[in-house]
């Protein structure tokens, strides 16, 4: 079978993911591109006897050097040389899409345009005459529907066609006036004889206009004196007689081109002055209305993510706990087999405590991405700027920052939608503090053993709120500090409204949920079984147990263990904290997963297997600790240091292990510092 | 028209529509906006100015949200 590689090239918001899930369906693959943290997608496909790969490039504007999107979008077709490129086109918004466009012919690729979106483009009145454009632009011109499905069959036959054609010799092309084609062909011409292996893989007209654009990238490869100094020149011969950056010039010399082939094939019939994105947009982004809306919608995210979330999460319960008595049910009744406690006690309690949020999260992320697909995630960016200003961050920081309540590992990679590497580095230190979905089994359990119903709920707000205040009080302290520097200006695009679609909703979803399952087969898994050893081991002997009953020796074995020992060894640092040895060691598990903090209390008081709706476990901290003490449990798991989970994910996105240990240790001395404080003062009030 | 005076972005109102004159801005930043459309010359209608926080503009059929501090670079007619 012969094999076709296709890249996506698309501006963002083009519709690009759409027809790329159209195309792979669910056969993706997510990774990296090597060195960068940019997302590439894979997937592939059969299609009338080719197997089909496709790459979802990152969604850009342009092509230049200046965004690590545009130049791994570039390197990759330049390198991988795709058999096809296509390019999709918001064809409701068809001359700022095009300008990708004209970069890509530059480029000389096998090129097939996407016109997405066309039943918008249609409903505003634009009629294509599609042939037209495509001798005009010498390129084949599908339109699509990539929501909706349609033009499927259109865009493979025509992705086939291409691949299968000979290399065209292009007879249109941009030019680019009088002035800057002279310096052009000065260019071109040294370059055909200098460095005439670069011309080869580049193309020397391409070559020659990157270097008028003064792409770094580009420039950097060429190291002929010659060249370089002719380049100088020119550019300094065109500021003076245009008196703006030679960059400028040909950028509007495109878009020139652009009006001109669209002037001549696309007809507007009706003047629409106002779509009903606008008319949305009055009352979403107005000054009075837009925050209460924005609120709202939040409550109702939250709302969605826990009340259809608690039973389905019941349902996971029962589903690991029926897991973990089919596996002990191998084993003889009271069998002291150390694999069957590695099994139940170790795997299937230590990754299943983690995936019972799964329903949750899942929720939680389907929000975010009906939210996202939908548009308005860009105005809540918008809504949101003024207020994250005052902190030094942008708009656009809030978007992680939401997806953090319900698990950081998705939120720190979702941060790679800021620009700025001060901005990103603020948003990641202070993600943690937004209550993950992880933290709320020890809230359900401290909460309702020491406070009285009517204060459940103000409770859980509290500490909520806490979180969020000390990000807010964290972020402000790093760009005053560490991370200073001007606030970089930035611009978005607020997309049209669309409905989402199930699809591509649900893709979505999927693909941050994805990242949260293999932390917990991965990382947790390994770390479960770390801490369960460490709980287990040392053994104490036959004789010293003697006459203890079965739950007495848990305690007695616990104490004895590894973690019982270092747990002792803390109490003298974590005494001041209202904290003893038990709550020690419980926390040291919560560095695996915070919700390995409720399994362990249950161990440490001999009650075997227990979750948050313990009541024996309840019962016992209630007579043990003061209210006071549980509160401080709460603030110190909300603190302090994120999940290992959360360490690995931090140094991957920073490429640092420095900023990644920052975090760990920094969160954990502000927890103990804070935690500190509350419990030294209270205890002098109480 | 050349003789009508400069202006910032920041300070075009609501339903008002502008001519891009010229960036005042490093590299990156004005070939971003370029790429997005910001050309010389180009149509800008103002969406939404309230001070402080971003502004919405309208160019080439799409909207955008560009920070106070950028529309302060943008210089318009």
């Amino acid at each position: 079978m012969k094999k076709i590689t296709v890249a996506l090239a698309g501006n963002p918001n083009s519709g690009k993911t759409t027809i790329f899930n159209m195309l792979t369906g669910a056969h993706q693959h997510v990774g990296n591109y090597p060195g960068v943290t940019v997302e590439k997608k894979e997937g592939s496909f059969k299609y009338a006897g080719y197997e089909i790969a496709a790459v979802d490039l990152p969604g850009t504007y342009s092509l230049t050097a200046y965004s690590m999107e545009e130049l791994v979008a570039r390197t990759f077709i330049i390198d991988e040389q795709p058999d096809v490129v296509v390019d999709i086109v918001d064809a409701s918004n068809i001359e700022r899409n095009l300008y990708l466009a004209t970069q890509l012919i530059e480029m000389d690729v096998p090129l097939v345009l996407a016109f997405n979106m066309s039943d918008i483009a249609k409903q505003r009145g634009l009629h294509f005459d599609i042939e037209q454009l495509s001798s005009l632009l010498e390129v084949k011109i599908v339109p699509t529907v990539g929501s909706k499905g349609k033009g499927k069959t259109e865009l493979l036959n025509a992705i086939i066609e291409t691949a299968r054609q000979e290399k065209i010799e292009r007879t249109h092309k941009v030019n680019y006036g009088e002035e800057i084609e002279t310096e052009l062909a000065k260019i071109e011409a040294l370059l055909a004889s200098e460095e005439p292996q670069l011309s080869k893989r580049y193309g020397s007209r391409w070559l020659a206009i990157k270097l008028l654009e003064q792409d770094s990238d580009i420039t950097k490869k060429i190291h002929n004196k010659e060249i370089l100094e002719t380049v100088i020149t020119s550019i300094e011969h065109l500021r003076t007689i245009f008196g703006d950056e030679p960059e400028i010039i040909i950028a509007d010399r495109r878009y020139g081109f652009i009006s001109g082939a669209c002037e001549e094939s696309i007809k507007s019939s009706v003047e629409l002055r106002h779509t009903n994105s606008d008319i949305a947009d009055r009352v979403i982004l107005n000054r009075v209305l837009g925050l209460p809306i924005f609120l709202l919608l939040m409550y109702l995210v939250f709302k969605l993510t826990f009340w259809v979330g608690d039973p389905l999460m019941g349902w996971t319960e029962n589903f690991f706990g029926w897991a973990a008595d089919t596996v002990a049910g191998f084993w003889s009744a009271g069998s002291e087999s150390w694999l069957k406690s590695l099994l139940v006690d170790g795997v299937i309690g230590g990754v299943g405590g983690v995936l019972v949020f799964l329903p949750n999260i899942l929720l939680l992320f389907l929000a975010i991405a009906i939210l996202e697909d939908s548009g308005y995630m860009a105005r809540a960016a918008f809504i949101m700027d003024r207020i994250m200003h005052k902190i030094g961050l942008h708009g656009k920081s809030f978007i992680p920052m939401l997806i953090g309540f319900g698990c950081s590992i998705p939120a720190i990679m979702a941060t790679r939608v800021l620009e700025n590497r001060r901005n990103r580095l603020t948003t990641i230190m202070v993600i943690p503090l937004m209550s993950c979905g992880a933290r709320l089994p020890i809230y359900a359990l401290i909460i309702p053993a020491f406070f009285a119903p009517r204060w459940h709920g103000l409770m859980l707000w509290l500490i909520y709120m806490i979180g969020i205040a000390l990000a807010i009080i964290c972020a402000k302290l790093l760009r005053l500090t560490l991370f200073r520097g001007e606030t970089t200006p930035f611009v978005m695009e607020l997309p049209p409204y669309r409905i989402p679609t199930i699809k591509g909703t649900f893709i979505h979803m999927w693909e941050r949920a994805w990242l949260y399952i293999k932390k917990a087969g991965t990382i947790i898994l390994v770390i479960s079984i770390i801490l369960w050893a460490a709980t287990s081991y040392p053994k104490l002997s036959e004789e010293s147990l003697a006459g203890l009953g079965q739950e007495q020796v848990q305690e007695a074995e616990l104490a004895h263990s590894v973690a019982g020992r270092v747990g002792r060894a803390l109490e003298p640092v974590i005494r001041p904290l209202g904290f003893d040895w038990r709550i020690g060691t419980a926390l040291i598990g919560a560095l695996g997963a915070k919700e390995v903090f409720v399994a362990q209390m249950g161990i440490m008081y001999s009650l075997g297997e227990v979750d948050e709706e313990s009541k024996a476990l309840r019962a016992e901290l209630q007579a043990r600790y003061s209210p006071l003490v549980g509160f401080c449990i709460m603030l110190f798991c909300l603190i302090s240091a994120p999940c290992i989970a959360t360490l690995a994910i931090c140094r991957r996105e920073t490429n640092s292990w420095g900023w990644a240990l920052f975090q760990f240790f920094g969160l954990t001395a502000l927890a103990y510092m804070l935690t500190f404080i509350v419990y030294q003062i209270g205890s002098l009030i109480m | 028209m050349r003789n009508k005076p400069l202006r910032s972005l920041s300070t075009v109102r609501a339903g008002e529509t502008v001519k891009l004159a010229r960036i005042n801005a490093g590299q990156g930043l004005k070939s971003r906006l370029t790429a997005m459309g910001l050309v010389p010359d180009v149509e800008i209608t103002v969406v939404s100015n309230n001070h402080p926080g971003p502004l919405v503009i309208s160019v080439k059929d799409s909207k955008m949200m560009l920070g106070r501090g950028m529309a302060h670079k943008i210089m318009v007619i």
